[in-house]
């Protein structure tokens, strides 16, 4: 049985692409065939972050229309094998998704794919809510910002109350990643800690992610950070995946890094 | 930052904590309204067309809220009467 993983937030511009392709990546990496659908409909860009961009002829609508079958919108991963992307359409039509659509590809999906991770347009409206209706799980991505929690609070309400699994008595499992987290900023008191947003939010933390220079290096070139071995981001990614898959691994990059002389000197970098 | 920043600054609360009890109460204040009961808008309106048969009233002029604690339920009902000298 696959296992359907919404990746949501409420609040735009915070990391959900980019911990989508991340995500999908890293359990690809740890041997689980994975798709990443583009949810986005009309903003479509989970394809430039996988840098397969060129290689979309068919999408997710094209699909649900029966324009084109699930193996010809379906682009394979160049880099890890096991990975596959369904590209977001570029429609205008913000109601191209419906949802009986939505059901026919998840299910095609999950008869060939052990991990389903849905990239979630922001906001907390139709969008949104179709991209998690079906979900299993859910990561809800955060920053550690006024509104960004306010928002993914919201988010939490709507697994609770208008996912298929509440729906049906049931729940979302739920987890919690911060992303772009500043060490130094907080420890000036001048961000949220991990323990603030912990206590606010009371979900499970999967991973804290830090603000890194990496992230943009990796979408300039396409790459997902999990990829990046040498970066903080990418590192944290990788643990994160190793909790969502159940094992037990100590969260890092939590405090501030004392530079060493040298480096200070030359200003390192992350 | 001078010394005198320094000193300041130590007065001040720290924007993060700021940050945090802000939240605090949004968050508490949204998750009541989602855990009303489905009958509670119906109800709210209701409660104000009775009040308006006697009063003239804005919606806005009416809270009713619903305080869940551990072991009972609190309607607090709250309303703003117009300005007497308005009549
Ligand atoms: N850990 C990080 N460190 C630095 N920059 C980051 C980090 N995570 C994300 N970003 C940057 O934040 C921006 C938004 O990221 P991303 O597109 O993944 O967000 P999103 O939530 O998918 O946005 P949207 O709501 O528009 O779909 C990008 O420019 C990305 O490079
Ligand atoms: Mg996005």
């Amino acid at each position: 049985m696959a296992k359907i993983i919404v990746v949501t937030s409420g609040k735009g511009g915070v990391g959900k692409t980019t911990t989508s392709a991340a995500i999908g990546t890293g359990l690809a990496l740890r041997g689980f065939k994975t798709v990443v659908i583009d949810f986005d409909v009309g903003l479509r860009n989970l394809d430039l972050i996988m840098g397969c961009e060129r290689r979309v002829v068919y999408d997710f609508v094209n699909v649900i229309n029966k324009e084109a079958n699930l193996n010809q919108a379906l682009i394979k991963d160049k880099r890890t094998p096991g990975l596959y992307i369904l590209p977001a359409s570029q429609t205008r039509d913000k109601d191209a998704l419906t949802m009986e659509g939505v059901q026919t590809v998840l299910d095609n999906l999950a008869k060939d794919f052990e991990y389903i991770i849905c990239d979630s347009p922001a906001g907390i409206e139709q969008g949104a809510q179709m991209a998690l209706y079906f979900a299993d799980e859910a990561i809800v991505v955060t920053n550690p910002e006024v509104s960004s929690v306010r928002d993914s609070d919201r988010i939490l309400g709507i697994l609770q109350s208008k996912s298929l699994k509440a729906e049906q008595g049931g729940t979302v499992k739920e987890h919690l990643l911060l992303t772009r987290y500043n060490p130094e900023r907080v420890a000036a008191a001048e961000m949220l800690s991990v323990a603030d947003v912990e206590d606010i939010l009371a979900v499970p933390l999967l991973g804290v992610i830090p603000e890194s220079d990496a992230v943009l290096k990796a979408s300039n070139q396409g790459a997902p950070v999990i990829l990046d071995h040498e970066s903080e981001a990418g590192q944290a990614y990788l643990d994160a995946v190793s909790r969502l898959l159940g094992e037990e691994v100590e969260h890092r990059f939590l405090e501030v890094q004392k530079k060493g002389f040298l480096k200070r000197l030359l200003g390192g970098k992350k | 930052m001078s010394i005198f920043n320094y000193f300041l600054k130590k007065e001040k609360k720290s924007t993060a904590s700021v940050a945090k009890e802000r939240l605090q109460i949004i968050v508490a204040h949204e998750r009541n309204k989602r855990h009303q009961p489905d009958y509670f808008p119906k109800m709210q309106q209701e409660i104000i067309a009775v009040i308006r048969k006697y009063v003239n009233i804005d919606d806005d002029q009416v809270s009713v809220q619903l305080d869940n604690n551990d072991d009972c339920s609190v309607l607090e009902l709250n309303i703003t009467l117009p300005d007497r000298s308005a009549d």
